[in-house]
């Protein structure tokens, strides 16, 4: 393979292929967990180490699992992976672990996950692979800071507050209050709170998109000589 | 806009054009919300100047992001009535952030974001009322006093003073001015074992219907409503079957036990019943459009009352029903089409 294709894997999984804001897989723990930047941070990782490793194993093993039994094999892999990393953050990251709770081993059901090992891994060798769900995991793990600052900042009014269960003591310096003396508002902190931000998040991607189609057609238009010898 | 909104089949032309229903509603209003000011203070009306500005600032706003034009829907009045129905629901002496949020709420998201007027499955105002109910429940759960019962009453200043600075005069404190609604005591005593006959008596809130104040503003409201059913303004469809459940439902449990049930009367007056039949439930655009799709969905928003009143967690019901139904319009649409002329069996 070459750099090129590297680079449109990479691109499809930050951006125009995002697990959350296209594909929508995975909703039930960014739409529960993303109440504070920092559990959406954490379950970014946990699912990014899941995502990554389960798409080196299942493109390693490939052509030696019959295509009857792949999704078993997928899903005992998957399930072998989760189970590690939730003794793993038991373990380094006790209360992480206790507030992240259920969303932990429900990564195993995490669609996107097994998504990416049936339509990307089972078919490509292991680089690739691993380039994909990295792709994949940053692109979804920036989606839920993204959607966790927002509900954190409109909802409670600070940014990485328990910064300190992920980072260690030090880290509580990293806590912004950005309004002093902040009522709260609900909403945000709430289950529809993550459903309107994922919506606005959506929304703007849209947005951008079709402003940047709207951008390379006018520029079409105006260099018609050079487009055509590209195309 | 509200030509689009009606489905067919037409065989009159609606009676009144968008601009005149709504301004007709806003008159139906006008003598409950001038008791509604009469009997709570100056809060109130500045609460209802605060929020028709503040629709119509975000009205103008989404219209100019939407690149729509401007004048035929900023004048029609329905953002006006948005605005209006939502200061019946908050409390008189709301912060005027409260009020803002909750109209700038009604006004983007629930009617702009859907594709406004004509094309938002549920009522902006109740949408901006459950969202601050959701988010800021204790300061909706500070009502004044009404004035018959109130020892202290603010004047004009005082009142802007403290909806805009949130500072009150220094003898007084916001619990002298303010107390539970008559739901909310009902529920509350009842939650306590007391019983009902107990409760209306030994509770100055009460009246001799339902609570002191609150009887006069629904009966205007209920005047409101007979005049626009009167004038064809709105279909008698859903608040006949809306106050019809209600009352069958809670006159059930009235008959089986007394003193542990508030009364029918009580339940229609006390809250937003009437409110809620004659001016929300009735939203041309939310609401079910035929005819026994209407008495299904009135009916339907009757019973979520009474229900969400007696066993849910919130002293009333009125918008959690009115949204839940707005969810089923489209499907109770779908089973009560009218038969088509010529077309179908009769009796199957």
């Amino acid at each position: 393979m070459s750099d090129h294709q590297y680079a449109d894997i990479t691109r499809s999984g930050l951006w125009s292929n995002n697990v959350a804001l296209v594909q929508i897989l995975g909703l039930c723990p960014l739409l529960a967990v993303t109440n504070t930047t920092i559990n959406g941070l954490g379950l970014g990782i946990a699912t990014t180490l899941v995502l990554v490793a389960s798409s080196l194993i299942v493109s390693l093993i490939r052509n030696i699992v019959r295509t009857e039994i792949r999704l078993p094999a997928f899903v005992m892999i998957i399930a072998s992976l989760v189970t590690a990393i939730e003794l793993a953050m038991n373990a380094w990251f006790h209360e992480l672990f206790n507030i992240l709770g259920i969303f932990i081993p429900l990564i195993v059901t995490n669609c996107a996950i097994l998504g990416r090992a049936e339509s990307f891994a089972v078919k490509n060798p292991p680089l690739p692979s691993v380039i994909d769900a990295l792709a994949m995991g940053v692109g979804f793990m920036a989606v839920l800071i993204v959607l966790g600052a927002m509900r954190e900042a409109i909802g409670s009014g600070t940014l990485f507050a328990d910064a300190h269960l992920m980072f260690g003591d030090w880290a509580s310096i990293l806590t912004v209050t950005l309004i002093d003396d902040y009522r709260g508002f609900l909403l945000a902190i709430l289950p529809p709170g993550a459903f309107i931000g994922l919506g606005l998040l959506i929304a703007l991607k849209n947005y951008f998109e079709a402003r940047s189609e709207k951008r390379r057609k006018s520029e079409r238009i105006a260099q018609p000589a050079a487009t055509a010898a590209h195309s | 806009m509200f030509k689009k909104a009606l489905s067919s089949p037409h065989i009159h032309q609606p009676p009144y054009s968008t601009q005149g229903m709504m301004f007709r509603v806003i008159l139906a209003l006008l003598p409950a919300a001038a008791a509604y000011a009469w009997l709570f203070g100056w809060g109130v009306i500045i609460n209802i100047l605060l929020a028709v500005g503040v629709a119509l600032v975000c009205e103008a706003a989404m219209l100019t992001l939407r690149s729509r034009p401007l004048l035929p829907t900023i004048t029609d009045g329905s953002a006006i009535l948005t605005a209006l129905l939502l200061v019946f629901a908050l409390p008189p002496l709301a912060p005027w952030w409260l009020t803002t949020i909750g109209v700038a709420f009604a006004i983007i998201v629930a009617k702009h974001l859907y594709g406004g007027l004509g094309f938002n499955p549920f009522n902006p105002a109740m949408i901006g009322y459950v969202v601050l109910l959701v988010s800021f429940p204790r300061e909706l759960t500070l009502w004044s006093l009404p004035a018959q019962l109130a020892e202290h009453t603010l004047d004009f200043r005082a009142t802007l003073n403290y909806i805009f600075s949130g500072t009150l005069p220094t003898n007084l404190t916001i619990d002298a001015l303010t107390s539970a609604t008559p739901l909310d005591v009902m529920k509350t005593q009842l939650g306590l074992g007391q019983t009902t006959s107990g409760i209306m008596a030994a509770q100055p809130v009460f009246g001799f219907m339902g609570g002191k104040g609150w009887v006069w503003i629904n009966l205007l409201l209920l005047a409101g409503g007979l005049w626009m059913i009167y004038r064809r303004i709105i279909n008698w469809h859903i608040p006949v079957s809306l106050l019809g459940s209600l009352l069958a439902i809670s006159s059930l449990f009235f008959l089986l036990d007394p003193e542990h049930s508030p009364s029918p009367l009580f339940h229609l007056f006390s809250g937003a019943a009437i409110l809620g039949a004659f001016f929300i439930a009735t939203d041309p655009v939310t609401a079910a459009t035929s005819n026994t799709g209407r008495l299904w969905y009135g009916a339907g928003i009757g019973i979520l009352i009474y229900v969400i009143r007696s066993w849910g967690g919130f002293p009333d019901g009125v918008a959690f029903a009115v949204l839940l139904m707005n969810m089923a319009a489209p499907t109770i649409d779908h089973y009560t089409k009218p038969r088509v002329f010529g077309h179908g069996d009769k009796d199957a």
